[in-house]
């Protein structure tokens, strides 16, 4: 069959590991969204709030009020056609709003074969994609989905090499050029910045965040993602240890100072998703 | 807001709720002396009404633009000894109760000591309604099943269509004469009580305009000692105007308010009809005086607005009447349901959103007031910004206004036969009942206990709590093979239920129309003149009675967990199952958490468990819609709780949603309170698999954080989350726009949240009125947040 939209995405129909379904997803683009979370990443930001996106299997977390205190698996496998068929259960709110899917995670390009299948299935049904990324992929894997979503959050952390691989445990050399790649493709991009105490959210990180966009020629909006610690939780009942900077949420002069500094390099800045 | 309205508001804030004796006392001596006496009851009633119209104290307050008051003061609540008689008892309960209390004085007392009890004890329509209920009524209302609206109060449950802006009270005397001179005698055995109706009627419009003219009086007294020459000239234009209405039609934008004012203030000492009065289609209804008005130049939109504001400060100076028994539990509140529509069609189908509605939402939004409710109704036909200025008023977090479907209660008004174009002047009154305004008679008989019934199912026909059989035998669970046995024991035992409580409804609605007519109301709904028929025997235009079924959400989450636990996966034996529910789960720890968080809900836009509401949604219509009533019309469905979800969780055990013995149900077509863990999307898209339009209203709560809403773009995703639930024909939804914590800090510290307004359900109130059951409730209610 090759009509309709219901037909399974070209050659094969991937599994891949999912951990969260959010539904009236507010900030990962426009309209409403749901966001599919894949699980898996091979970055280890220490602010991460989803530490339970970090592995690539499913995992056993410890309980929490929700589930009545008992312990609950993390993660399950699904079919991409069945992934997208769970997405389309708000289809009368996507339509309505401009909305649609995101994925995110983890790490969604993670999952190479997954996330081009999903993508192109969405694709094929009419939905508005979104991909969430760190823009830590293979070249390859990257513009392929950039070329398949139609936009790209792509997170822009730290700039200082050295200080990357200390806060998220991987060079950030590939991201930069997948970036770059990106802008001279024209891909649909928005960059989200999360605000780091002391991390990402210092004058320096952010001035040269301004300089790379404008080297880059991006015109893409900035969206500044404000810290908060409720992953905290998480990493307990997972065993970890929560390892964001002991810190309290950004003090708001503080937001608009960054907002100032990247909108004095002639970017359109907001506050939130 | 002028300094006027600012006080006026104060002064209605500030006015203590307390019991007044007026009324009753004027009822009282006007059944006891002469003119009483050999008066079939329609002239009775009229006469009565026009005893307290000519004779009840009139109120002025200082700076007041519109004038009438139901007591002798704001907040001076009357009673009603005919339908309802207050004991000494229940008074000291009013006067004392922490929540919700009404003051009564020693005159009060004294009063019903010594004349309203003596002459009233065994006349009153509670104890007619009691007295003609046979034994598996009065059982099955003992024991929670259902409730009736009509044993303290009189039906009511109508709003004001747009007659009163055309014609006064002069003209529809004509009318009456008309109607008179057309009666058959030859040939039409009811002519005498026809014309008994009608001379009723004539009376009402007389009292109502004695009463204006009393008004006339005082004011022209009030404006020759006025030193003010500013307040000297609004007592003049007063005086002028309550000599022209509601005798003859309004002309200008203040008459059109006062005539409505007076109306009201007359159908509510006529009776305490259900959801007080309302204007209907207000912004519609006053459209045309303020565009004549501000095209001539005769009104400024400031003074639109005053006039406004003080109208508004009136229905807030008139709390509930004070009820007692029972239904002190279904609902305590001072909220009288008054029901505000702006937006939505006009009669061709045009979006009728003016100048006047976005005036009016200046108005709830400035005045802040619990009374009177107010809604929007939106069409796709209304423009955005409408809705979006609606929200703006909604993030504020006081509950109002609610948000209704006009697409969708057109479509349920026309499926129950009504015109295309009285369905199109319609709207919602009350909490969410659909109606033709100015047409229909719709009475709402009483809440529904539909989670109770599968109780008695469980326990073939017995009520665990009392050990009574008051079912029918509908089969030992024990002996159920499958889920589909279960499912037709429960619909012999529901339609066991529906059948007492429509036989009671048949009798009460008579006993109503014989004893208890309402000629004042019937003068103002279509076609009560015309049919010569009173507005409480048939002689609206649509005539129809509602059952209103409560707990949709918990019974669905029930059955859900029965189906999967017991017939599905066989992982718990029925068995087991009951001797759990009995135990309220004590030493089934296990099995409660299996039931908790291992089953299907309702609510999660999983078609398992929203299955089963919708087939259990249809077993409710077909048992009650198309029944008839005895005043020309049918039974016919809505699902809304008011509060009496509280009331019905505590007659019922635990349940098989892992729900303890006693706790609330949900409430309308709402999730149970937490069930729902996949954001709004989900449960719109869950509550949307029933079917809306074939029912009379149905009503579903969101609670959103006040973060979700704060910026433009929370509130444009909000707009389209409405859009799409009306796009999947939801017939209404509401909004708390409230953060938990500050809930439960007022919760500590009532005292420095007595302003705290949240969405109840249906309507808004104080949260620190609300019993501590239903703050908890309130509370435990999903909260949508985005991080």
């Amino acid at each position: 069959m090759m009509t309709g939209y219901t037909t399974q995405p070209g050659p094969s129909n991937p599994e891949g590991v999912i951990f969260k379904f959010k539904r009236y997803a507010l900030h990962d683009g426009p309209g409403i969204r749901t966001t599919v979370f894949l699980k898996g990443c091979p970055l280890r930001c220490i602010w991460c709030h989803n530490p339970e996106g970090q592995d690539f299997g499913p995992q056993e977390m410890a309980g929490g009020p929700a589930t009545g205190g008992r312990p609950i698996t993390v993660g399950r496998t699904l079919k991409a056609t069945d992934v997208v068929s769970e997405v389309e259960k708000d289809l009368v709110f996507y339509d309505d709003s401009g909305g649609g899917v995101t994925f995110s995670g983890g790490e969604p390009l993670a999952q190479p074969d997954f996330i081009l299948a999903l993508l192109q299935t969405c694709r094929k049904r009419k939905l508005h994609t979104a991909v969430d990324t760190s823009g830590f992929a293979p070249p390859e894997i990257f513009l392929a989905a950039a070329g398949l979503a139609d936009l790209v959050l792509f997170d822009l952390k730290i700039m200082d090499p050295a200080r990357h691989l200390r806060f998220t445990g991987v060079d950030n050399h590939k991201i930069l050029e997948n970036f770059q790649a990106a802008c001279r493709d024209g891909v649909k991009m928005r960059v989200r910045v999360p605000l780091i105490p002391g991390i990402t959210a210092t004058a320096d990180n952010l001035e040269q965040i301004g300089k790379f966009l404008t080297a880059c020629r991006a015109d893409c909006p900035v969206d500044l993602l404000l810290y908060h610690r409720i992953g905290d939780d998480k990493y307990r009942r997972l065993g970890m240890v929560p390892a964001g900077p002991a810190c309290r949420n950004l003090e708001e002069n503080q937001v608009n100072e960054a907002k100032r500094i990247l909108a004095a390099y002639k970017l359109d800045v907001s506050v939130g998703g | 807001m002028t300094p006027r309205v600012a006080r006026l508001r104060e002064e209605s804030l500030a006015a203590v709720p307390r019991i007044s004796a007026e009324r009753a006392l004027l009822v009282t001596e006007f059944y006891q002396g002469a003119s009483a006496a050999g008066k079939s009851v329609p002239l009775q009633r009229a006469l009565a009404f026009k005893h307290i119209m000519e004779n009840k104290e009139l109120y002025l307050g200082q700076g007041e633009l519109i004038v009438g008051e139901r007591g002798p003061a704001p907040k001076a609540t009357p009673t009603y000894p005919e339908v309802c008689l207050h004991s000494l008892e229940d008074l000291e309960i009013l006067d004392r109760r922490p929540k919700v209390p009404f003051r009564v004085d020693q005159a009060t007392f004294e009063a019903y000591r010594r004349k309203i009890i003596p002459y009233w004890k065994g006349k009153t329509i509670r104890e007619k309604i009691f007295a003609n209920m046979q034994k598996p009524w009065l059982e099955a209302y003992r024991a929670g099943v259902f409730t009736e609206f009509q044993e303290q109060r009189a039906p009511g449950h109508t709003a004001m269509g747009d007659k009163i802006y055309h014609l006064g009270m002069e003209d529809l005397k004509k009318q009456i004469r008309r109607a008179i001179a057309k009666l058959d005698f030859i040939n039409d055995p009811a002519a005498l009580d026809k014309r008994d109706q009608l001379l009723a009627m004539e009376i009402a419009a007389d009292a109502i305009m004695a009463y204006a003219r009393r008004y006339a009086d005082l004011l022209a007294r009030q404006a020759r000692v006025e030193k003010d020459p500013g307040r000297q000239a609004e007592l003049r234009e007063m005086e002028r105007i309550c000599r022209k209405v509601p005798a003859r039609a309004p002309e200008t934008f203040w008459e059109a308010l006062q005539y409505y004012w007076f109306v009201h203030v007359g159908v509510i000492t006529e009776l305490n009809p259900w959801d007080a009065f309302n204007p209907g289609r207000l912004d519609q209804h006053l459209e045309p005086f303020y565009r004549r008005q501000t095209e001539d130049g005769s009104l400024s939109p400031e003074m639109a607005r005053e006039l406004l504001c003080c109208f508004w400060i009136k229905f807030n100076n008139h709390p509930a009447p004070a009820k007692v028994g029972i239904t002190a539990r279904e609902s305590n509140t001072y909220v009288d349901f008054a029901l505000i529509n702006l937006g939505g069609v006009d009669k061709c189908n045009q979006d009728a959103v003016n100048p006047v509605t976005y005036l009016l939402l200046d108005v709830i939004e400035q005045m802040r007031l619990l009374q009177p409710s107010s809604m929007v109704q939106v069409s796709k036909k209304n423009p955005d910004r409408f809705l979006y200025r609606a929200l703006e008023i909604v993030r504020t977090g006081f509950g109002q206004p609610s948000v209704f479907n006009t697409d969708a209660i057109v479509q349920e008004l026309v499926r129950q036969a009504k015109s295309v174009e009285d369905a199109r002047c319609g709207g919602a009154s009350g909490c969410v009942e659909a109606g033709a305004f100015g047409k229909e008679a719709y009475f709402l008989t009483g809440y529904f206990n539909l989670p109770k019934v599968l109780e008695i199912t469980l326990n073939n026909g017995i009520d665990p709590r009392t050990g009574r059989k008051i079912g029918v035998a509908s089969g030992n669970p024990r002996s159920w093979k499958s889920f589909q046995d279960l499912m037709q024991s429960f619909r012999a035992q529901l339609q066991h239920f529906i059948d007492i409580k429509i036989r009671g409804n048949n009798i009460i609605e008579q006993i109503n129309a014989r004893y208890m007519p309402a000629p004042f109301l019937s003068l103002l709904i279509d076609d009560c003149i015309e049919k010569a028929r009173d507005y409480n025997a048939g002689g609206a235009r649509y005539n129809t009675s509602y059952i209103q079924g409560v707990g949709l959400g918990s019974l669905t989450d029930a059955l859900a967990a029965i189906r999967h636990q017991v017939f599905d996966r066989r992982k718990i034996s029925i068995e087991t199952l009951l001797e759990a529910l009995e135990n309220d789960f004590a030493g089934f720890e296990e099995l409660h958490h299996q039931l908790v968080h291992h089953s299907p809900k309702y609510g999660n836009d999983d078609d398992y468990a929203d299955s089963i509401c919708s087939r259990v949604f249809e077993l409710f219509f077909e048992a009650v819609d198309g029944k008839p009533n005895t005043r020309g019309g049918v039974h016919r469905i809505n699902l809304l709780p008011t509060t009496c979800h509280v009331y019905f969780g505590s007659v019922i055990g635990a349940t098989a949603d892992g729900r303890k013995a006693g706790r609330p149900l949900s409430e309308g077509i709402s999730p149970v309170q937490g069930a729902d863990s996949n954001g709004p999307t989900a449960v719109l898209k869950s509550a949307s698999k029933i079917d809306h339009l074939r029912t009379g209203g149905t009503l579903l709560n969101q609670k959103f954080l006040p973060q979700v809403l704060a910026d433009q773009q929370g509130l444009n995703k909000l707009v389209h989350l409405i859009r799409a639930y009306f796009k999947l024909d939801g017939h209404h939804i509401q909004f708390n726009v409230v953060d938990g914590r500050m809930l439960r800090r007022a919760q500590k510290n009532p005292e420095q949240y007595r302003d705290l307004i949240v969405r109840v359900a249906g309507y808004s109130d104080y949260f620190v009125d609300l019993t501590p059951e239903l703050q908890e409730e309130i509370i435990r209610r999903t909260e949508h947040a985005e991080l």
